[in-house]
């Protein structure tokens, strides 16, 4: 072959050389292109899913009914009231299917049962995510096009939150983080506004500093500044950080800065005899000062309840003059304190001052040594003052409560991302900011002043979940879907017997007409409940109904004018509209009724099981002892009761029997024998 | 709804399974100084949490010797089903031959099996496996339930702040952990006794009917919690699946 002179021919050529060669490869060309689309939608990752699903099904015992509600394709959720547009099941096929618990693998999970339909709500407004998208990371991790990742499993309750202001059964964590929000004092200085109106209110009550240097020492003061926790573990003061210096000048400021507190604060006579050492205990255990004021025992637990201070080193706080003052009338020093004013004689009062002065801690003070303030000193430590906001929850003399003092949270659950600053190494998600600023709130760059608390890791995680749930859905729901929270009740009863029911801080511990308490029962019908005479012996000589508690009411030695007045006051007012009060008598029912009442009592009905009439065969410990209930409640609140206790107390743990009328009057006649005999109790 | 709770166990089974099929990665820590021949639980096992939460309590596992007494510096690895975190995973026991870990559980309700392991001279692995439950919406409102209606009678357990009625009750009412007794009573059964009471089924009147207190809803949410917490787990019956 001689070598060939002619070049091989150019791509060109060969693709385009002839007009039918050139028609041939523009066809191939146009027809590949034209297969791009359907190619790509025959490849794509949710068809790979919903293949994968048919075959996990074809092997199950109920495949043809798995098989029956399948629909292939793209699925997707359109409300436009909610602004959702959820194409998440498309992937997540199974999730309405219940027979699917067992399969742990995604997205073929069974959603677990909840109260809300996905066709009602969607995904995203709970779980976040981009809706519309079809793929795994587009709908599930931050991209250019959407910050918003899913919301970690942990934190899922705050989307209940949105929409549900009020308290659920089901959302404890979510219902932790209120609480912190408001006991920790966050509302202080964070602003919180509410999308039915006003803000989120503290529930806290930081004590004034007015008059705080006829309270404490200076000494105290620079170490509750330098370690709020040190002085009690469980304080909800947070620790500002200050420098030795700064609490130095703040507590010197403090001091120079607080008056006389006002009113009748005359030391006790001082003829007192020493107290037997025995009686503080016995006093501080009969007083209930426990039921509100917690003590750390010997195996470092907090013992107590947490409506007042914890009261471990409360002798190195106070001073004994102070303290006198306080157990005759908290009211002198703050008109608006939760603890009641006992009416205690001057030998109680030297008995629970000595007790209480004893609790101290050699150590607490021992290395704090303050030279005395000098005016610059004071003059700094004001500024420190006003820097660092104390006024925002403190009451301080000549300082006004900052308004705005830090960044309003309302919408802080939607907070771009974009719009956030990171620490190194963070991830870089809202709820991981959120989570970082709790746990260590100065990191974030210098001149912070958000102080540092002393949250557990659940606690953080509950705090996080309701800061989560305060989002741009929340405040623009319609408001056909908002539940709102219970509204807070401002109610005041008149006249003097209000006054004597502020006075005895009744309020701290019952609630009464929505305000109150929830430590002891609700006492808003208590007129209809009770008798007259047995009320005012109560009021006086308060004695156990509930032997399973160990918080109790309190005897706060009233005057006989001012029980007679307080349970005039409660059987007139706290009356139900939904029974006449005296419209069965008290007695004179048929020894058979009352007979047939004991048998539905202790047989039907079995009572017994929680409550005790016969002391000696009885041992229900559960509900309040019935063995005086004859003396002491109303027989038509009994009757009622019977037929429907949550209609007379809701949440009430009685269960509701459905009972015939017949066997209410039945039992009612029986317990209405149970009168007790009330001179022998009263004397055991 | 009663086919979910029936196949309830067989998801606690499969998460069992799944145990031992993740490892955490050791990470580079310093290696163990000292070596012991068991691994037991001090605290921390058996705790109820929520779903993708970390528990409240730190779980604590204590490597002992031959004498059963506790080593410190042994080194000790967490392992657990998917979706378990500890925070940390791997490190060596304390002072008190002690490891305290937090766990945080999985987004799925049920019950995880956590493994705790340290490593013997010769280099033998030893064990301890301690159980953790999820709760989730539906376990967590019949949890809340159960604390305010049914643990004052039917959970032993008392303290000063809650006494329990169980021991004045003459006929005993089963703990809800009592799975010998509760798996077999089908949901059909402590539906009936939840709502009519303990004479619906011949048992003591002594258990109130809730069944006018409480919805459908919260009367399944508490059979869902019952389930999740009966020791042994409870096993659904009437459901068998082919293999896959």
């Amino acid at each position: 072959m001689q070598p060939s002179n002619h070049k091989a021919p150019s791509l060109w050529q060969t693709l385009f050389g002839d007009p039918v060669r050139a028609f041939g490869v523009v066809s191939f060309f146009l027809l590949i292109s034209l297969a791009i689309a359907p190619a790509k939608n025959y490849f794509s990752e949710w068809r790979h899913y919903q293949n994968q699903y048919l075959k996990l099904i074809r092997n199950r015992s109920e495949a043809v009914t798995l098989q029956r509600h399948f629909e292939g394709g793209i699925h997707q959720i359109w409300l436009p009231e909610l602004g959702v547009v959820d194409r998440c099941t498309t992937c997540h096929v199974g999730m309405k299917e219940a027979s699917l618990v067992d399969v742990s693998v995604q997205p073929f999970r069974r959603h677990p049962v909840i109260p809300h339909t996905v066709d009602q709500f969607g995904c995203t407004v709970c779980h976040r995510g981009q809706g519309p998208a079809t793929t795994d990371a587009e709908a599930h991790r931050s991209t250019l096009a959407w910050e918003q990742p899913i919301l970690p499993a942990r934190y899922v309750e705050s989307s209940c939150g949105q929409c549900h202001r009020n308290t659920l059964t089901g959302t404890p964590q979510l219902n932790l983080g209120r609480t912190l929000l408001t006991r920790y004092g966050c509302v202080h200085c964070h602003t919180i506004k509410l999308p039915e109106g006003g803000t989120i209110a503290p529930t806290d009550d930081p004590p004034s500093l007015e008059h705080i240097a006829d309270k404490t020492t200076r000494e105290w003061i620079y170490a509750w500044l330098k370690d709020p926790q040190a002085y009690a573990v469980s304080a909800t003061m947070p620790n500002f950080k200050f420098s030795d210096a700064d609490a130095r000048d703040v507590s010197a400021f403090l001091i120079a800065n607080s008056t006389p507190m006002p009113g009748d604060t005359a030391p006790l006579p001082a003829s007192q005899k020493a107290p037997d050492p025995a009686a503080g205990p016995s006093l501080y255990g009969e007083s209930y000062c426990a039921s509100c004021h917690a003590v750390q025992n010997a195996a470092g637990n907090v013992v107590g309840g947490d409506v007042g201070p914890e009261l471990t080193r409360v002798g190195n706080k106070v001073k004994p003059e102070w303290l006198q003052v306080w157990i005759r009338n908290p009211r002198i020093y703050d008109a608006g304190t939760a603890m009641p004013h006992y009416r205690f004689n001057d030998q109680q009062i030297s008995v629970i001052t000595g007790f209480l002065m004893n609790k101290t801690d050699s150590d607490l003070l021992a290395n704090v040594h303050l030279d005395p303030a000098t005016p610059e000193q004071i003059a700094h430590g004001k500024t420190l003052v006003a820097e660092y906001g104390c006024a925002s929850c403190h009451e301080i003399n000549g300082i006004k409560k900052p308004e705005n003092f830090a960044p309003e949270l309302t919408r802080i659950g939607s907070k771009p991302v974009t719009q956030l600053v990171f620490l190194p190494g963070m991830q870089h998600t809202l709820p991981d900011y959120i989570v970082g600023k709790i746990k260590q709130p100065r990191a974030f760059g210098a001149g912070l002043k958000m102080p540092q608390f002393t949250f557990t890791s659940a606690q953080i995680d509950a705090l996080t979940t309701a800061l989560l749930s305060l989002t741009d859905r929340a405040q623009t729901l319609p408001s056909t879907l908002a539940v709102p929270g219970t509204p807070s009740s401002t109610y005041q009863p008149a006249g003097r017997s209000g006054q004597l029911i502020n006075d005895l801080a009744c309020f701290s511990c019952h609630r009464i007409n929505g305000r109150g308490g929830d430590m002891a029962p609700d006492l808003t019908w208590e007129g209809s409940a009770v008798q007259r005479p047995w009320l005012e012996e109560f009021l006086k000589h308060p004695n156990t109904l509930r032997p399973a508690l160990i918080r109790r009411m309190p005897k706060f030695n009233l005057s006989d004018d001012d029980a007679k007045e307080l349970t005039d006051y409660i059987m007139m007012v706290y009356q139900t509209p939904a029974f006449e009060r005296d419209s069965m008598p008290l007695n004179g029912y048929p020894p058979t009724l009352v007979e047939q009442g004991k048998q539905l009592f202790y047989s039907k009905y079995g009572c017994q099981g929680c409550h005790i009439v016969d002391t000696k065969m009885d041992k229900g410990y559960i509900g309040p002892t019935l063995t005086h209930v004859g003396a002491r409640l109303n027989p038509a609140w009994i009757y009622n009761w019977l037929k429907n206790p949550q209609a007379l107390r809701p949440g009430t743990p009685e269960p509701n029997r459905n009972m015939s009328d017949e066997d209410a009057r039945a039992l009612t006649a029986f317990l209405m024998t149970q009168k007790g005999s009330s001179q022998t109790e009263a004397k055991k | 709804m009663k086919r979910s709770l029936l196949a309830f166990g067989t998801a606690v089974l499969m998460m069992t399974l799944s145990g031992c099929a993740r490892k955490t990665a050791s990470a580079t820590s310093p290696g163990p100084t000292a070596f012991g021949v068991a691994i037991v639980e001090s605290s921390g096992g058996k705790q109820l949490g929520a779903t993708g939460a970390t528990l409240s309590q730190p779980v604590v596992v204590q490597v002992n010797d031959e004498q059963g007494n506790a080593v410190t510096g042994a080194s000790v690895q967490m392992s657990g089903p998917l979706g378990v975190g500890f925070d940390p995973a791997t490190g060596l026991t304390d002072s008190s031959g002690q490891f305290t870990t937090n766990v945080t559980l999985g987004s799925m309700a049920g019950r995880y099996q956590i493994m705790a392991s340290t490593f013997t001279k010769a280099h033998k692995k030893v064990d301890f496996k301690l159980d953790e439950i999820a709760l989730g919406y539906q376990q967590q409102v019949g949890y809340q339930l159960n604390d305010k209606y049914c643990s004052r009678c039917h959970d032993p357990e008392s303290t000063p702040e809650r006494v329990s009625n169980y021991d004045n009750l003459e006929v005993k009412p089963h703990p809800f952990s009592e799975g010998d007794a509760l798996n077999k009573i089908s949901d059909l059964d402590l539906t009936a006794i939840i709502s009519h009471g303990g004479t619906a089924i011949n048992k003591s009147p002594i258990m109130p009917p809730y069944g006018y207190t409480l919805s459908k809803q919260e009367i399944q949410a508490l059979i869902a919690y019952i389930r999740l917490v009966s020791d042994p787990p409870y096993q659904a019956s009437g459901m068998v699946y082919a293999q896959k």
